[in-house]
């Protein structure tokens, strides 16, 4: 992996800290994955499949379209907290077209722990 | 198979969690000849295979190029069949108590208790329990006009009720209160697109055409009403006021989310979600003759995969027929010299 493989991207965590991220774009990563491996509380619970949203982020600047794919846009449809800016992490794939991307971590459903 | 009793029920090994390791789980220990029994908080097994992604293809099972999540819970269900596991389905796991001759004593919520000198947690990710929507007194109308599954339909005969969802438990449900069976019914969904199957999402609108089903869409709700019990809901529209519905009942269907559940005050060292468990080993936790294996488990190195969960299962059946069996040698045998020999002749 050379240099010339990672782009910037600034992930606002819940506590609004700004995290400048380098992040690989030959790894097949998402930005889900990409939270996850720099210990950003971004849980994925259903690995990446766009079926649970606990990887919502808001885009923050216009590198990612808010075009997303049906089943995307399903979930998002039965999320929380979700805004117009609403993306999914899991869905949006790490490209060279994303430096200098910033987005911000949506806030955690805390479900009551009852069964 | 599928067999309830609210008599104690015997075996080798409680498997708690019946996803695709526990599962697996239950054939390396008949190999054995362990018999096991699994207890599920869901009604079917499969875990999440068969919940959440039964459709959805796995590439990373060995020998399967491809195999969809649903296939994979029907093979192992067939691999394991000459074994003939007992399931408690449908029931949540809620303690654990050691007996006196070194038993442990597994009882569910609803009341049924499991004796073995093993037990293995292959948990996954935990219970999977009702996505509960963030709106601040909902817990105050739970089972008082605010239902998040329908367990019993005729509680909600003649009454007027709105359902939330775009799913299938919501359309699917919204269909059959709409035909005849309620006074009035209303599906509130936040989009114009439903994530149901087409041909029920079809069935709705044709349904709202004809004034038996209202559906409000581009919507969701936002505020809870009543004294005692539910009387109304508010609802958010996009680009509208605000506006109110008098119902009798609030279904909100928005599918399910695992919670580790009461195996986390079960005395179990637990670190970010997950038993800690030796893996130099055999998957021991910090209470003896109680294993963890699969997604539930972490160690250094952990990786959350079936065929991690397959192999942790493997290793740790071999330490619980030590275990059961502390005077009996075990050498380890292969199925292609021995075949399957199961249980009852079966």
């Amino acid at each position: 992996m050379s240099a010339d493989n990672f782009i910037k991207i600034t992930v606002i965590d819940r506590d609004g800290k700004e995290h400048l991220l380098d992040a690989p774009t030959d790894m097949n990563l998402n930005i889900m994955e990409l939270c996850k491996s720099h210990n950003l509380p971004v849980d994925g619970t259903c690995g990446g499949m766009a079926m649970c949203a606990s990887c919502q982020v808001y885009i923050e600047t216009d590198h990612v379209s808010l075009e997303k794919s049906n089943d995307e846009q399903a979930m998002l449809d039965e999320a929380w907290h979700v805004q117009d800016n609403s993306r999914l992490g899991c869905q949006i794939p790490i490209t060279s077209k994303l430096n200098g991307l910033k987005l911000k971590i949506a806030p955690e459903v805390v479900e009551d722990n009852e069964w | 198979m599928y067999k309830h009793s609210k008599h104690m029920i015997k075996t080798d090994i409680i498997i708690i969690g019946a996803g695709p390791v526990g599962l697996f789980t239950v054939f390396e220990a008949g190999l054995l000849k362990l018999k096991c029994h699994l207890i599920d908080a869901l009604p079917i097994p499969g875990g999440q295979c068969a919940e959440i992604y039964p459709k959805k293809p796995i590439y990373d099972i060995p020998g399967y190029p491809e195999v969809l999540a649903g296939n994979l819970v029907d093979n192992l269900m067939n691999q394991i069949k000459p074994f003939n596991p007992g399931f408690t389905l449908g029931e949540t796991a809620l303690n654990v108590e050691k007996s006196a001759n070194n038993q442990f004593i597994v009882t569910t919520k609803e009341g049924t208790q499991h004796q073995a000198p093993v037990v293995a947690i292959a948990g996954g990710l935990g219970v999977f329990i009702p996505r509960k929507p963030p709106i601040q007194n909902i817990s105050s109308f739970e089972n008082k006009g605010v239902n998040y599954i329908v367990k019993d339909p005729d509680l909600f005969k003649d009454k007027r009720i709105v359902i939330s969802g775009g799913g299938d438990s919501a359309l699917d449900w919204a269909l059959y209160f709409a035909n005849g069976f309620c006074s009035d019914v209303t599906l509130i969904h936040r989009s114009q697109q439903f994530r149901a199957h087409p041909d029920s999402v079809q069935r709705a609108m044709d349904m709202a055409k004809n004034g038996k089903l209202k559906m409000v869409l581009d919507s969701e709700v936002i505020g809870l009403e009543g004294n005692a019990h539910l009387e109304q809901i508010t609802i958010k529209t996009k680009g509208a006021e605000n506006s109110t519905i008098t119902t009798d009942y609030w279904l909100p269907l928005f599918g399910l989310t695992p919670k580790l559940g009461p195996i986390a005050n079960w005395g179990l060292e637990i670190e970010k979600n997950a038993i800690v468990v030796d893996n130099s080993t055999d998957y021991s936790t910090n209470i003896d003759g109680i294993y963890a294996i699969g997604d539930v488990n972490t160690y250094p190195g952990k990786l959350k995969l079936i065929l991690c969960g397959f192999h942790e299962g493997t290793i740790m059946v071999q330490s619980a027929f030590k275990r059961i069996y502390p005077n009996k040698n075990h050498v380890l045998k292969y199925t292609t010299v021995t075949g399957i020999v199961g249980f009852d002749n079966k």
